[in-house]
């Protein structure tokens, strides 16, 4: 390659780099993309033109189909899907990267090196597993799986064999430079991505998602390898670096360490085993209507809201601004209490009260929310219930032990606003629904919303 | 470029992975995250490269699923951080950085 063209990748690593940096701070995070995007576009550009390339035609029409499938869906998805729509497109890079290599052993298999065929199988294993688990937790997440985890008898020893099995194909196509040999590796490790994906709980789906967008980097840097291309390499591991460290900060987030998130946390019918032990039954909720709620609002001297991904599915974070605006021209102090991991994504709160333009001030997170909650009056959850579940706190054995939550059950009164009784996406029951300090309000979170701001303006 | 010029450059990007986002604020993993996802879009450009060189039906079929699927990471990518990092915008945070300390009670 010529040295404008290298140049021109360097160029496009330096604006991968400062993005990275950019998307790290509140305050540059939107420059941040756009520089990522157009040392991106600058690097397509310069490598569209390159002299001698062929089928340059076929190339573009490729991309302009690509494009036309991505950019509507990126734009027109709501904004509670987004989590989705990140796994999709984290899981098309990695088929993308497993099938670059693939292609280039596939046009040059007698001429490799030992070490380009090993990158080769390292991003077939990778490549695959990112693919196939990320359409997993894409279907986890769009709900067309159910989200707790799926225990199948044994399947640790399934999976454990078919790593092994993806391994030693992979190990036995080096030297003998065999194709069928590295699509059967490929094919053995889709499976195998979706049998690492499928024991992950619901709420850990994110961490996951985070992991498998560091697989993918890797993946592009070893591809990278293969086509003796530094861009690759460098945007590649960048990616690979910063994602295992942000699937850290994620996994922490949630008080757990990452192999728990993967593997420990859920294991063993935990979950079916907390939930029997403590069964709905007889136990008698309090539930009220919108003017009983109205009234313990309008007259407490301060209100805790704690959004949950409730809020976002009804869509209800309009309302929800609507009447805490109420509640202080009424002069009742109001803070929104936002829980790093309520929702399906890390700061999914944020950016849906962002969308209603929720002063920043009124934005507490956990840490400085926690002690506010003994002087409450009356904390209101909306659609949240693992995070403010107390079993976190107290009960040894619960799945989501050790996860730091939001302390509402030391608020005066709890209105929880819910669907139904169901538990949350960890399916794991929560004490707090049957204290005597609690009461609830059925419906969906809009609606009910909408209600409570009509009987507080009657007041 | 030789194996060892490629290690250091993998050693040295692992570093600055690392570096570059350790100050993260929780509210922004996840643009963060969507946004580390459109770069390794950037694979886009190895599968431009081989579909170049591309003989045969195979292989031109494998080079157009992969540039099709590239395409779709990388720009649908940076397009739907773009989207979340929009909902940031015409927000007055108080003049230091790190706004969420400072925005106590009123």
């Amino acid at each position: 390659m010529s040295t404008p063209v290298l140049f021109a990748y360097w160029v496009a690593a330096l604006c991968f780099i400062l993005a990275l940096k950019g998307l790290s701070s509140p305050k540059y995070a939107r420059y941040g993309n756009l520089i990522g995007a157009f040392g991106a576009g600058l690097a397509v550009v310069v490598t569209l033109s390159l002299h001698g390339l062929g089928h340059r035609w076929f190339i573009i029409i490729a991309i302009v189909f690509g494009s036309l499938l991505a950019v509507p869906a990126a734009r027109l998805v709501k904004m509670t899907a987004i989590p989705q729509m990140v796994a999709i497109f984290n899981g098309v890079g990695g088929g993308a990267a497993a099938l670059v290599s693939i292609t280039e052993f596939v046009r040059l298999h007698n001429t490799d090196t030992n070490a380009a065929a090993s990158a080769v199988v390292f991003t077939a294993i990778v490549g695959s597993v990112s693919f196939s688990g990320s359409m997993i937790t894409f279907a986890k997440l769009q709900e067309l799986m159910t989200g707790r985890p799926i225990l199948v008898p044994g399947a640790r020893y399934v999976t454990s064999v078919i790593a092994l099995g993806a391994l030693g194909l992979g190990i036995a196509t080096v030297p003998a430079s065999s194709v069928p040999l590295l699509v059967a590796c490929g094919l053995l490790s889709l499976v195998l991505g979706v049998l690492f994906v499928l024991p992950v709980g619901g709420a850990d789906v994110p961490v996951v998602i985070s992991l498998l967008n560091a697989f993918t980097g890797l993946t592009v840097a070893a591809s990278g390898y293969v086509l003796d291309n530094t861009l690759l390499i460098v945007a590649g591991t960048l990616v690979g670096a910063s994602g295992t460290l942000l699937t850290q900060l994620m996994a922490h987030a949630m008080g757990r360490p990452i192999t728990g998130v993967l593997f420990g946390a859920f294991k063993g019918g935990s979950t079916a085993g907390s939930t029997a032990e403590v069964t709905t039954g007889d136990r008698a909720v309090r539930s009220a209507g919108a003017d009983d709620i109205a009234i313990l609002l309008a007259y407490a001297r301060k209100v805790a809201i704690v959004p949950g991904y409730g809020l976002a599915v009804a869509q209800a974070q309009h309302t929800i601004r609507e009447l805490v605006d109420l509640l202080e021209s009424r002069g009742v102090q109001v803070f929104y209490a936002i829980h790093p991991v309520a929702g399906r994504m890390p700061g999914h709160m944020n950016v849906l009260l962002a969308e209603a333009n929720v002063p920043y001030e009124q934005l507490k997170e956990m840490d400085e929310a926690n002690p506010e909650f003994t002087s409450t009056d009356v904390a209101v959850v909306v659609g949240a219930n693992d995070v403010v579940n107390p079993a976190a706190r107290d009960q040894v054995g619960s799945p989501i032990y050790g996860m730091p939550i939001l302390n509402v059950d030391e608020a005066a009164n709890v209105v929880f606003m819910k669907r139904s009784l169901r538990p949350g996406f960890a399916g794991i029951d929560n004490a707090l629904l049957y204290h005597p300090k609690t009461t609830l309000f059925f419906g969906d979170a809009k609606d009910s919303l909408s209600k409570l701001v009509a009987a507080v303006k009657s007041l | 470029m030789n194996n060892i010029g490629l290690l250091t450059i993998f050693m040295l990007s692992v570093f600055v992975g690392f570096e570059v986002i350790s100050k993260v604020s929780t509210i922004l993993h996840t643009p963060l995250m969507s946004g580390a996802n459109a770069i390794h879009g950037i694979i886009l450009v190895g599968a431009i490269l081989i579909t170049g060189d591309a003989h045969g039906a195979v292989q031109l079929t494998l080079g157009f699923v992969a540039v099709v699927l590239a395409t779709a990471n990388m720009v649908g990518g940076f397009v739907v951080t773009d989207r979340m990092l929009e909902m940031f915008k015409g927000r007055k945070p108080t003049p230091s950085s790190d706004v969420v300390q400072n925005g106590g009670a009123k």
